[in-house]
């Protein structure tokens, strides 16, 4: 006895769950929520990326052309498919001091996964994502990138 | 000379022509006199099939792409998704569009199939389809063919294409279309008896197996409010067991993405392809068609009892229409039901049919013919 009373409890549970399902998915047809597509290429001008978005590595600068990059090796070291390369030279300080400071820090695009080892290591948060996405080139040569600007210098009190 | 025969017999008509659109049987009848007084009898009947075959081809071919179109419209509205909407306004030409890249398509010969298998196989379902699509009465006086058996005839011959999706599965020499064609085929004889089982509810119902008949004996009221609680039990019953008929919706394990590729067409390619995709959307309209036969009154109106202005107002409405709509109401509903809930898996499509529908089913038959033979029905 308790199993038919079983057998049809589950009969009317299913159908009272599957309706439940039909009618979200009902109320979606008519009235859709947020609609999610985004018409790209005639949207170009004001769409915007989110922020946790990986585009490509970019290295922020200020307005006084300053970076924090200075040139310790970490991103190198940490990044897997070694996509980046950093050249490092040494300068004098105004005290007379020699110091180490970047000369060029090479990017190369193509062989990015887009991990972010090297934005989550870099001691100085020197490094960032930008939100740019489109990377389409014609010269496999422009995927090379150096990221510090020229005449750029490392920012006052980091270390 | 068809031109001059059809403008003769529209001209001849007693009613004024617009009248044609809420009964043909006066209009094909005039066709048939004119073209049986011009020429052999033999040649008459030969050149009406011939019209009508391509009347079919061209509506199979509009409701085909029209129905591919809208699956991914209600399916992107679902997601909260755009859905096509780069091919013409609301990217209704997108089918078209992807019909015309299949036709261009390379037909792939498989090394090691039974390639004239492999060949006919989507011919036998698109010529089932074409069977089962004459049976169908799609308004007064349409209806190519009315047998008196026509609801026994239409279970026969839809319950044949599961021949072409064996051969397909079979002749591919493909592990994934042999499974998910003997899958199909598991899945369709089972479902069958469902199918069969709730059309037998309406035919007890009805009194009669000739489609037509049951379309008229449902004007005073469809037979979903007529036959009340086991016309109801019975219109789910087929709308789940038509689903899976069909191989769609949470029951498409003969072609389930993720474990076979495609299942049984997984190595067609091009035309033979869009016949099988084709086919399948046509076998979804026919299962809706059938059932807005059967259980929503067809072409008739939708009347209430005594409210003679609001009847007035709905016979206004060509029957024809009244059918597409039906029909496409049901179509929505097996959309829903594929883009809400999750595949079964095998054994649970199979509990579902032999543990749950088949006893509901024939308890149900009996319900409905007592309740008929107490005349308890309205």
């Amino acid at each position: 006895m308790n199993n038919i009373i079983q057998y049809f409890k589950e009969i009317i549970q299913g159908i009272g769950s599957l309706l439940k399902g039909m009618s979200v998915t009902n109320r979606y047809f008519f009235s859709p929520g947020k609609i999610v597509t985004q018409k790209y290429p005639d949207n170009r001008k004001d769409l915007v990326m989110f922020e946790r978005f990986k585009g490509e590595v970019v290295m922020p600068h200020n307005e006084k052309n300053e970076h924090k990059c200075t040139g310790c090796g970490i991103c190198e070291i940490n990044c897997p498919n070694g996509s980046i390369e950093v050249i490092s030279k040494t300068i004098m300080t105004e005290d007379g001091k020699k110091k180490r400071a970047i000369d060029k820090h090479i990017y190369r695009l193509s062989m990015c996964t887009f991990c972010a080892l090297c934005v989550k290591t870099c001691p100085s948060n020197a490094l960032a994502f930008s939100q740019e996405f489109e990377h389409a080139v014609f010269n496999r040569a422009l995927l090379i990138k150096i990221l510090n600007k020229p005449g750029s210098q490392l920012m006052k009190g980091v270390e | 000379m068809l031109f001059t025969t059809v403008s003769n017999a529209l001209s001849t008509l007693s009613e004024p022509w617009w009248k044609v659109f809420y009964d043909f049987s006066s209009l094909t009848k005039s066709i048939d006199e004119g073209l049986r007084n011009s020429m052999p009898s033999f040649w008459a009947v030969t050149l009406e099939m011939l019209i009508i075959g391509v009347l079919f081809l061209l509506f199979y071919a509009a409701i085909g792409l029209f129905l591919v179109y809208w699956e991914r419209k209600v399916c992107a509205f679902i997601q909260n998704r755009l859905g096509p909407n780069r091919i013409g306004p609301y990217g209704v030409f997108q089918t078209i569009a992807d019909l015309v890249k299949l036709l261009f398509k390379e037909l792939i010969p498989i090394k090691n199939a039974d390639s004239f298998l492999f060949n006919l196989a989507p011919y036998i379902v698109i010529i089932v389809n074409f069977m089962v699509l004459g049976a169908i009465p799609f308004a007064k006086g349409l209806h190519a063919i009315d047998f008196n058996i026509g609801i026994f005839y239409v279970i026969a011959v839809s319950s044949m294409s599961v021949v072409g999706v064996l051969l397909a599965g079979w002749s591919s020499n493909s592990k994934y279309s042999l499974i998910g064609a003997m899958r199909s085929g598991a899945q369709i004889v089972s479902y069958e008896l469902s199918i069969g089982l709730s059309i037998i509810t309406i035919v007890i119902l009805a009194g009669s197996m000739q489609l037509s008949e049951i379309v008229e004996s449902q004007r005073t009221g469809w037979f979903i409010f007529k036959g009340h609680i086991p016309a109801l039990i019975a219109f789910v019953i087929y709308i789940i067991a038509g689903t899976a008929e069909t191989n769609r919706g949470p029951f498409d394990m003969a072609e389930a993405e993720s474990e076979l590729t495609a299942g049984y067409h997984t190595e067609y390619s091009g035309i033979k392809f869009a016949f099988f995709y084709l086919a399948e959307y046509i076998n979804m309209f026919i299962v809706a068609s059938i059932a807005s036969t059967l259980f929503l009154g067809g072409w008739m109106p939708f009347h209430v009892g005594n409210w003679e202005g609001f009847n007035h107002i709905m016979d206004f409405i060509p029957p024809f229409f009244w059918f597409l709509g039906k029909t496409f109401f049901v179509i929505y509903l097996i959309m829903l039901f594929k883009w809400t809930f999750p595949r079964l898996r095998i054994d649970q499509l199979l509990t579902l049919e032999w543990k749950y529908l088949l006893p509901i089913n024939l308890v149900n038959v009996l319900i409905m013919a007592f309740i008929v033979l107490m005349g308890w029905h309205f």
